[in-house]
């Protein structure tokens, strides 16, 4: 932990302290901040991303005496919202990468290992180098493990322009890899394939936003005429709230991009530059020149073989089974869910972390307290869903089907703006 | 808590990532500079010249330009990217900015390389009379 340690906390510090008046007037019910609790619980919180670092960060402030433990093998921290960027070619790998010691605070033990089992009646979580550790509190933040297997025929050696394949899920790298083959058919022209898995998936809007952007750089570089783009959507709609929908399918219409419903990619052949999608009528085969590929998303293997999953929603996935308004496990009380991993219809998103944190922090320290938490997930979740580099629509939604706005009368969800693109690109990682 | 959590903390974040670090400070700094020089001219010569605050009103276009230019390139976005009435408030928000900024800055400079004829008499105490009769003769 060296000078950028510092500097990086002191500005989450300085941001937070800056923010905390906010989050106070926010709370309903909840608790001054001021207060430390005393209380010598074990907590561990297994990933330390977005969601678990911040959860860190969080409790070291509210907690004092507390055993607080942050388990992640990852040396490196992914800004992931960041990813759609540098797959596009806006940023370099660089932008969404920092080290996950730079993020996590003082007075806590990190270990740089991996969670490979849990035993949530015994309390205890064992890592792949077989160290074990006792928990009271365990907060799941472990986010999505993206299932590349799923889809034949891929291979992450095959990213890049020679085979016109991008994956910019993978990581900043691959993603960086990925825009070299986006700039590649974008000079080039020929049939660009899109497309959003069957899975519940982290910022479902960012392969729409991957293929708005790849229309428009084809635009600008006057290749346009030379170049199809096709969406394959997953189900019968381009993005889970119909008003929303619409909209796309409009802006689609509109630039000449086609879309497919009800279109899974399930296979690529690199040699012939073939795609083949599962769809209610059978397999579908298509030529591309280029292919953005989506994996499947799943928990890790550990929540689903500790039997923590939803045992009726997403089988085949296994996220995490939490009441969805106050993240709790809804058979081991000691455990929170936090971020992707979460069994809660809508966002997986980094949006969604940033309302996930208070309701968990409030419930587990409630509970400490021998008292019951009352803050309420109500399902928030943000997509600044790019249409084009310097355009954006603002879209905030919750549980219900209705949009939320953050600035009412201001920016309007539906209307593309240069000011929703500026808080995307510039707004969102700072905050 | 939501996107409507803007406060100055976060603003002072946002205008880093979209400036960078450095440059936002440095921009800072120069409008600090600028602003303090402006006031002490003020308090210097006691009077606004309007000969000097017409060559600065007249930078005032270049300024309001310069600036939507540069947060347009900063962005990687151009005009025809303005969808709503809200992008156009922000950016005649930066246009009156730059204005006010560079036409601060005209006016400073020109201040400082031509300094009042008449000011030493009008730090000196005067009568009421002879106050007024300097005015006239600085021609302010």
């Amino acid at each position: 932990m060296g000078g950028k340690h510092s500097l990086g906390m002191s500005r989450r510090g300085f941001m937070t302290m800056a923010t905390g008046g906010a989050v106070a007037l926010a709370a309903s019910g909840g608790q001054s901040a001021a207060q430390p609790v005393r209380s010598n619980a074990r907590i561990v919180i297994m990933g330390a991303g977005a969601g678990g670092a911040s959860m860190a960060n969080r409790l070291v402030r509210r907690l004092e005496g507390a055993q607080i433990t942050v388990i992640d093998g990852r040396a490196e921290h992914w800004y992931q919202p960041g990813f759609t960027l540098i797959g596009a070619g806006l940023r370099p790998a660089g932008y969404a990468v920092t080290k996950t010691t730079d993020w996590l605070p003082q007075g806590i033990d990190f270990i740089a290992d991996y969670v490979t089992e849990i035993d949530p009646d015994a309390h205890r979580v064992t890592t792949r180098g077989g160290q074990r550790i006792d928990y009271d509190y365990l907060i799941v933040a472990s986010g999505t493990v993206l299932d590349w297997d799923a889809i034949e025929g891929f291979d992450m050696a095959l990213v890049g322009p020679e085979h016109g394949i991008s994956a910019h899920y993978a990581s900043p790298e691959i993603a960086e890899l990925s825009a070299r083959a986006l700039d590649r058919f974008t000079d080039m022209g020929g049939v660009g394939l899109f497309g959003r898995p069957a899975t519940e998936l982290k910022c479902a809007g960012a392969p729409v936003k991957m293929c708005f952007l790849a229309e428009d750089m084809a635009d600008r570089k006057g290749t346009r005429e030379r170049a199809q783009f096709i969406f394959n959507a997953q189900t019968d709609n381009l993005f889970g709230l119909g008003v929303v929908h619409h909209r796309v399918r409009q802006f689609m219409e509109e630039r000449d991009i086609g879309y497919r419903f009800s279109h899974v990619l399930k296979a690529i052949d690199p040699a012939t530059k073939v795609a083949t999608f599962a769809t209610p009528q059978g397999d579908v085969r298509t030529d591309y020149d280029f292919i953005n590929v989506v994996p499947p998303q799943r928990a890790a293997p550990a929540i689903r073989e500790a039997g923590l999953s939803d045992p009726e929603r997403w089988v085949d996935q296994g996220w995490l089974h939490v009441d969805r308004n106050t993240l709790r496990h809804m058979r081991y009380p000691n455990i929170f869910g936090l971020g992707d991993i979460n069994g809660v219809p809508r966002g997986k998103t980094a949006a969604s972390v940033k309302w996930h944190l208070p309701v968990v922090e409030d419930h587990l320290i409630a509970d400490m307290q021998g008292l019951e938490g009352t803050r309420q997930f109500c399902g928030y979740t943000s997509c600044p869903l790019i249409t084009r580099v310097g355009r954006a629509l603002l879209v905030e939604f919750n549980f219900t089907e209705n949009l939320h706005q953050s600035f009412p009368g201001i920016v309007s969800p539906l209307e593309e703006l240069w000011i929703s693109w500026a808080m995307k690109v510039f707004a969102l990682r700072p905050t | 808590m939501d996107m409507q959590e803007f406060t100055l903390g976060v603003m002072i974040a946002v205008f880093e990532e979209m400036f960078g670090r450095t440059l936002f400070w440095t921009m800072t700094g120069v409008a600090a500079a600028i602003t303090a020089a402006w006031i002490f001219v003020l308090i210097r010569d006691r009077h606004v010249s309007w000969r000097k605050f017409l060559l600065a009103q007249l930078s005032m276009p270049v300024g309001a330009v310069a600036a939507v230019w540069f947060v347009l390139a900063r962005t990687g976005s151009g005009l025809r990217h303005m969808g709503g009435p809200i992008d156009w408030l922000v950016m005649l928000g930066v246009a009156a900015a730059g204005a006010v900024g560079l036409a601060l800055l005209v006016y400073v400079v020109q201040s400082l390389i031509w300094r009042p004829r008449a000011s030493a008499p009008q730090r000196a105490p005067t009568a009421p009379g002879k106050e007024t009769r300097t005015q006239v003769l600085t021609g302010a």
